[in-house]
């Protein structure tokens, strides 16, 4: 790391407090490109191994090689926060991203789904990944690699299946149903009871024992944890593990326009008023600004997807000058993505940066549609809807230990990829031991069901 | 903030242990491993591959999509909504700039399915070791009789040999003995030396050939040649394994016939009718004078498109008779590209006659790349159900 580096550190740390953000301490660490790339890979420093992050391993090899991607640092949330920058990082881009680091920093701190998350998770989300990460590594000693894995496999394709309004450690359903509520014993109660015996009697019937679940549970891996009819201990906490770091995940990715923008406003913010960052670097850092908020690659005209970072900051600036930075930090404070995009993206903006919706064929034609601006703001937020993923929930498990499981297509308006829902069933299927029916429509829209085994 | 600033970048020289390992790698190696798995469950796609056969390097090459670890999906729709940047106008019409380009950048619990390939290298010989296991084949018997080979094997000690041959705990022993012996000196003399002597022995037969005959008249088509190439490759690998010395010989006909070397024997085309006992007769001239059936396991294996010349089927039966006298086997292969006719050919029907008779012969219908497996388990499992020697 150099020193030099370094000094600017604090100072440009003082300069953001003053200028009101409030963080955690943030521990920043130099570390070479082939970490900072497993870092981006598996979301966090230390993590379970698995095969699919091999894939995306190379993945992001290739992109590598290509120049798509460069990364400059990673910073995850916590007290103390932990941040990570690239050792190939040059002073200019050190500056910049300690800036934008305690953009983030602030904004994990103050944001309210990342504190409930963090209240549930704990601050320290990384120490708590790697020991996930050992427990997997003695479970692969005692049960062996095949068996772990058969666990994980099923475990992480459901990892965006949990219920974020729900408690990271949820309580299990009520073992009986609610009884009925206790009759206010008045005068007239009384002379009924006494007219007919039998009838005060039945009220009184045996508790009657809940079903399981309840009522439609999209908490998948927490279900599944719990209700899966032969399922090891050690497989529960496989099952368990996952669901905690999506727990952590899933502010990060409700979040990103609003926290990659804050961070972006906040760095180039900074930037402009550090008097003390010399004059070169202060250039060569806003030039790296620039490359970080582009809209499209400098080649091309137009782009099919919108830049995070840019939309974010554009965004932010557009609010700070129009309603101060105190509603700003509010808004920070109070929204997630679909609350920002749908509150404050507005008509002259979305003009402004030349958003627009498209729709793509299969073969590759794009036609850009009217503009729309209600519908533009859907397009945008629509990967976003449900973590990414299908509506799925566990609605009934019948008396031989079938699950039943049903995907609600007027959600997502239309049915599952059945080839994939297949594989996922298989993987599930190892775990939960018996057989599983999973419901959701076909193309024409009539009802369909995929099983396992 | 600012109360806690002191302690920053971590503790020095604590922890670097990313620097000596790299998760990414530890799971991409885990990745290829099921693919090499998947690929080991389906054998006969790779046999099938005509193009990826690197004879000199010993290994073939697999394209393999990566593995998708699989999560609920949409269906993917017929037209994709979304949004996007730039300079466009509502009505605007184009094509996907970014089609075929990388994935998107990271997210938690993305999943990129961009159509990389990685093109895996894999051993012949394991490929062929799965094979086996995956037929289960009984090994062959080694053919009855003496033959010319001969190995050396150990066979006795002398005092005297070349110094690689020492044996020192035979040497030893001397010594033991002598030092036993009243008055004798301790140490090794030229007397205590003894050393491992080899004698030649008769081995018995080992010894292989495979006559590849190849039909390259003008009704074979490039892809027929290749059909016949990629069974005859796996047909050596095959018998490879069995055989510690195996010679590969190369005919070509069409009306004539002609010996050739293994390059050009694929390259060859001929124009012109096909008679079949002309190269039959080549085959049968080379047997005799090369190679005696009596110590060389001989095996003929036939490629042709079965079009034979009606007026020699006469001749060729006879040819073929006196031919599969002599082999372990004979197996017939009638490559087809364009239509499937099931054997019901001229040649066909040859060898259906053999194989009534009780011959070890056998043929199989080669239409597509896809029935070269096949192929190569209906050879392997039939020519073992008939031993050598019928």
């Amino acid at each position: 790391m150099s020193g030099e580096w370094q000094s600017y550190v604090r100072r440009i740390e003082e300069l953001a407090a003053r200028s009101g953000l409030r963080f955690h301490p943030v521990d920043f660490e130099a570390v070479p490109d082939s970490f900072m790339m497993e870092i981006a890979v598996y979301g966090l420093p230390v993590r379970m191994p698995h095969w699919s992050f091999g894939v995306r391993y190379i993945y992001q090899l290739i992109q590598r090689h290509m120049g798509h991607s460069r990364l400059f640092e990673v910073v995850f949330p916590g007290n103390p926060g932990h941040a990570y920058l690239a050792e190939s990082n040059g002073l200019a881009e050190n500056i910049l991203v300690t800036a934008h680091v305690l953009g983030h920093a602030d904004f994990s701190r103050n944001n309210l789904l990342f504190r409930r998350c963090q209240e549930q998770v704990s601050e320290r989300i990384v120490e708590h990944a790697a020991q996930h990460a050992r427990q997997i590594s003695q479970a692969i000693e005692t049960h062996g690699a095949q068996r772990v894995e058969a666990a994980l496999d099923a475990a992480l394709a459901l990892e965006q299946h949990i219920d974020v309004d729900q408690a990271l450690r949820r309580p299990p359903y009520p073992e009986y149903a609610d009884e009925p509520r206790a009759l206010v014993d008045d005068a007239f109660r009384r002379r009924f009871a006494a007219l007919e015996p039998a009838s005060a009697a039945a009220g009184a019937e045996a508790r009657k024992r809940a079903p399981v679940p309840p009522h439609p549970e999209r908490d998948l891996l927490w279900f599944v944890a719990h209700y899966a009819p032969e399922m090891e201990s050690w497989e529960r906490d496989i099952f368990l593990a996952v669901r905690e770091e999506s727990f952590y995940f899933y502010p990060v990715f409700a979040t990103q326009i609003m926290n990659e923008g804050w961070a972006s406003y906040w760095h180039a913010r900074l930037l402009r008023e550090a008097d003390f960052v010399p004059q070169q670097a202060y250039v060569d850092a806003i030039k790296c600004h620039s490359d970080v908020v582009r809209p499209i690659a400098a080649e091309a005209q137009v782009a099919l997807n919108i830049n995070p970072y840019h939309l974010g900051f554009a965004m932010w600036e557009k609010i700070v000058a129009s309603q101060g930075l105190e509603a700003a930090r509010r808004i920070m404070e109070q929204d997630d993505d679909f609350g920002f995009v749908r509150n404050h993206l507005t008509r002259e903006l979305a003009d402004e940066l030349g958003l627009f919706r498209y729709s793509a064929r299969s073969d590759g034609q794009v036609k850009v549609l009217e503009h729309d601006l209600a519908g533009l703001r859907e397009a945008i937020l629509a990967p976003k809807y449900n973590f990414g993923a299908p509506v799925v929930s566990a609605s009934r498990v019948r008396n031989d230990g079938t699950l039943e499981l049903t995907h609600d297509s007027t959600v997502d308006g239309r049915g599952l990829d059945l080839e994939r829902s297949r594989k996922v069933l298989d993987y599930l299927h190892r775990i939960w031991r018996r057989p599983i029916v999973l419901t959701t429509v076909n193309q024409a829209g009539s009802g369909l069901e995929v099983t396992a085994p | 903030m600012g109360e806690d600033g002191g302690k920053r970048g971590g503790s020095p020289g604590a922890g670097k242990w990313y620097e000596l390992f790299s998760r990414g790698a530890r799971d991409w190696l885990r990745h290829d491993e099921k693919v090499r798995e998947a690929v080991r469950a389906n054998l006969p796609e790779i046999i099938a591959g005509g193009d990826v056969i690197n004879d000199a390097a010993r290994t073939v090459r697999v394209p393999v999509r990566m593995l998708e670890h699989y999560h609920f999906r949409l269906r993917r729709p017929e037209e994709q909504q979304g949004a996007g940047q730039g300079k466009a106008k509502p009505g605007d019409v184009f094509a996907d700039p970014a089609r075929d380009k990388g994935p998107g950048e990271k997210g938690a619990g993305g999943t990129e399915d961009g159509g990389v390939q990685l093109l895996l290298e894999f051993k012949v010989d394991d490929i062929v070791d799965w094979l086996w296991e995956e037929m289960q084949l009984p090994n062959l018997k080694a053919r009855q009789g003496p033959s010319d080979e001969s190995d050396w094997v150990r066979e006795g000690w002398d005092r005297r040999g070349a110094r690689s041959r020492l044996d020192r705990r035979r040497s030893f022993k001397e010594l033991v003995k002598r030092r036993g012996a009243p008055g004798a000196t301790p140490t090794f003399t030229d007397e205590d030396l003894r050393f491992r002597q080899l004698a030649r022995r008769r081995q018995p037969a080992v010894h292989a050939v495979v006559f590849f005959m190849l039909d390259v008249s003008g009704s074979m088509s490039d892809r027929d040649r290749k059909l016949a190439k990629t069974f005859f490759f796996w047909v050596v690998q095959g018998l490879r394994r069995e055989y510690r010395s195996l010679e590969t010989v190369f005919v070509a006909h069409t009306t004539e016939a002609w010996e050739f070397n293994e390059p050009d024997f694929f390259q060859v085309s001929g124009s012109g009718g096909t008679v079949a006992s002309a190269g039959l007769l080549k085959v049968r001239e080379i047997m005799d004078a090369r190679y005696n059936p009596g110590r060389s396991n001989i095996y003929l294996f036939y490629a042709s498109d079965g079009d034979n010349a009606v007026s020699d089927a006469a001749e060729a039966r006879a040819a073929l008779a006196a031919i599969t006298a002599e082999t372990c086997y004979t197996g017939y292969v009638e490559v087809s590209s364009g239509v499937s006719r099931q054997l019901d050919t001229e040649t066909g029907r040859l060898f259906a006659e053999l194989n009534a008779a009780g011959c070890a012969a056998g043929s199989y219908a080669l239409n597509d790349f896809d029935d070269v497996w096949g192929a190569v388990k209906h050879f392997f499992t039939a020519h073992n159900q008939e031993p050598a020697g019928a």
